[in-house]
């Protein structure tokens, strides 16, 4: 292998992993609030490029207006969700909130399939992220940088929000304890809904920069990236968003590697990342950046 | 102990009745309405299965999609003809200790069964050390694992051209025979010692481990037994659509499993029982839904999809607005039946109407 060779599959590697890591965020987020793995998470990220992808054939917006606006409205849609299927769950047993996220999948994707219809559709870049670069000897399409430097002024967006504003102190309060953090006068319910409609906004610009690198969108299209995403949550330590960014870079490069090195293993790729996931929750169930925590009866 | 008898002899008879009602149906019915009751059977076996794991021992496990794969594989390559192995197997050659074997039935779909145990034991042994939303995930991604192996297991497998021409050995004894069992297996499973002990970590894993329950025995014992089952249903899927390929075993299936067990209602065996019969037949009742239909004037198109969409729907509204399910934790009795019949006959009065008999179909429920 070529070193300019090389190079090509680390970008598309670390391509791959800012993917991951958007949609890891949304995912650990919501985690890191309510211990609720949202099982939705993937389908969202199919419903923002599908608005995405609405906005521009359907209603002729230039890309740069339907991307922004799917990303809104894909928050919104996060927040419709939180009010009606996970809200009246939150005093019950977890488990019960994890089966109505299940169900909100099951019924995103089929009604994916009855509105958008399960043919493929053709996604179509925007001319500024097709030409073809060359840095270093290695061939990149645009995309690929864009993708990355994206992630990176999103995650840094959403570091600033976190740790520089009020409402993020209080997810952050939140994340440690919910009743305490209501008692000391935070309006818990907004700064939920509040991270969910910014984890699926997360998703969506995750979805949109997804349907770019692989033109091609379908209703089931989020189930992978969802439950990839979930695994470099989990490698990251999940509840951590810097550890989702790191899991999600992780996981990309690794998968990119072994298709590269290894092309006769190429079909078990999915089966790969699973393999590190089940490992790793034996081992060090807690991820690269969890904190260890105490059973509490 | 009068009631006891009584119980028993109505149970055998019910028993009895309902096994005339299967020779009546196999020996009359169409090919499209013994289909359906067949597909009743298998769900059933899912939905007590996972009812079993999540409902009893309250470990949310989302590899049935997965063991139901491995008990169908097996059955398949076991009973298809060497004839038909080989018009399959085109690109690759089958491995030639698959080309000449042909098994009957029974034991082909009992291998599936064990196989899927032997599956299930493995996954369980690590994977149940991990709680809640984490054994979910590492059991789905077992799932995946097991399906991604079966895509790529050219020689084997037939990798994602599935498998064509499985004999179709699936009738209504077989499933409604395997389901019966099933129930009752772990009915007794459930009411016994064991069944307190998953019962006790289902309501508190600490506190159950702190009496003295082994958590590791228990959850692996409930959790192979519930693969040997997924096993054979998928077995029996097999064998009855005779057509199998890695995509019926998508997580997909999982979900309508969890989603029918979920409307049955947790540890309710009545309630995943009847919620499987309903979910099945309801899905084919709703398939006018999905060719074009006419209100008066008004033309709809045929909705392809849109059976699952309405399914969805439901199952959420019952999980935000009827999370009991169903049955909740009630099941069906005898005493129950009795109560309820006379407390209707009561209040029915002198009317001289005889009571109507109650909607539940008593025939699938054995109450020794």
């Amino acid at each position: 292998m070529t070193l300019s060779l090389f190079f090509q599959h680390l970008a598309n590697g670390i391509s791959l992993g800012s993917l991951y890591a958007l949609i890891a965020i949304g995912y650990t987020m919501v985690y890191g609030i309510l211990r609720l793995i949202n099982f939705a998470h993937g389908d969202i990220v199919m419903l923002g490029s599908y608005i995405a992808f609405y906005g521009v054939v359907m209603f002729f917006l230039p890309w740069w207006v339907s991307f922004p606006l799917a990303i809104l409205l894909t928050g919104v849609v996060g927040i419709i969700i939180e009010r009606t299927a996970y809200k009246p769950l939150r005093e019950v047993p977890r488990i019960n909130l994890f089966t109505s996220a299940v169900a909100v999948s099951f019924l995103l994707e089929n009604l994916g399939l009855v509105i958008f219809g399960a043919r493929p559709k053709g996604f179509h870049r925007p001319p500024v992220m097709d030409t073809v670069l060359y840095i270093g000897g290695a061939a990149v399409v645009s995309y690929t940088p864009i993708i990355i430097l994206t992630a990176l002024v999103l995650f840094g967006g959403l570091m600033f929000v976190v740790h520089r504003t009020k409402v993020g102190m209080a997810m952050r309060a939140l994340s440690k304890d919910i009743e305490t953090t209501g008692l000391m006068g935070v309006n818990t319910d907004q700064v939920i809904t509040f991270s969910f409609a910014l984890g699926s906004a997360l998703a969506a610009a995750g979805g949109i920069l997804w349907a770019i690198k692989f033109p091609q969108i379908q209703p089931l299209m989020g189930v992978m990236p969802g439950l990839k995403a979930f695994i470099a949550a989990v490698l990251g330590g999940i509840g951590d968003i810097t550890g989702a960014l790191i899991g999600g870079f992780l996981l990309g490069i690794a998968e990119i590697m072994l298709v590269a090195f290894m092309p006769n293993l190429a079909g078990y790729r999915d089966a790969f990342a699973y393999s590190i996931l089940i490992l790793l929750l034996l081992f060090r169930p807690t991820g690269i950046m969890g904190e260890m925590e105490p059973e509490k009866v | 102990m009068m009631k006891i008898t009584r119980n028993r002899i109505l149970t055998l008879i019910t028993l009895v009745v309902f096994a005339g009602f299967l020779a009546y149906s196999q020996a009359t019915f169409n090919p499209y309405i013994l289909r359906i009751m067949n597909l009743c059977a298998i769900f059933t076996i899912f939905a007590v299965t996972f009812n079993l794991v999540y409902g009893y021992t309250g470990q949310f496990s989302l590899g049935h999609a997965g063991f139901a794969a491995v008990g169908a594989y097996t059955a398949a390559l076991l009973t298809m003809t060497p004839v038909q192995k080989e018009l399959n197997f085109f690109l690759e050659p089958i491995v030639p200790v698959l080309a000449n074997v042909q098994w009957p039935f029974l034991p082909a779909m009992l291998l599936g069964g064990v196989l899927a145990a032997v599956v299930g034991f493995l996954i369980g042994w690590p994977a149940l050390r991990l709680r809640g939303d984490y054994l979910a995930i590492a059991t789905l991604g077992f799932g995946e694992i097991i399906r991604v192996l079966f895509v790529n297991m050219q020689r084997v497998t037939n990798g994602s051209l599935g498998l064509k021409g499985i004999p179709e050995y699936t009738n209504v004894y077989w499933s409604w025979g395997l389901a019966l069992v099933t129930i009752f297996v772990t009915k007794r499973l459930v009411d016994s010692s064991y069944g307190r002990a998953l019962k006790a970590i289902r309501d508190d894993e600490v506190a159950a481990e702190a009496l003295g329950v082994k958590l590791s025995y228990h959850k692996i014992l409930a959790f192979t037994l519930s693969s040997f089952f997924v096993g054979i249903a998928g077995a029996l899927l097999a064998n009855l659509i005779s057509t199998i390929d890695p995509k019926v075993f998508l997580f997909f299936l999982t979900y309508q499993v969890v989603g029918i067990t979920v409307m049955g209602g947790m540890s309710s065996l009545t309630g995943s029982t009847v919620s499987a019969c309903l979910y099945t037949v309801f899905l084919e009742a709703l398939r006018p839904v999905e060719s074009p239909f006419s209100i008066g004037p008004l033309r709809v198109p045929g909705v392809p999809g849109m059976r699952m969409v309405i399914f969805s729907a439901l199952l959420l509204l019952v999980i935000l607005f009827y999370r009991r399910g169903l049955f909740g934790q009630a099941e069906f009795s005898w005493d129950w039946f009795f109560e309820k019949t006379s407390a209707l006959r009561a209040r029915l009065g002198r009317t001289g109407k005889t009571a109507p008999a109650p909607s539940i179909e008593s025939e699938e429920e054995e109450r020794p």
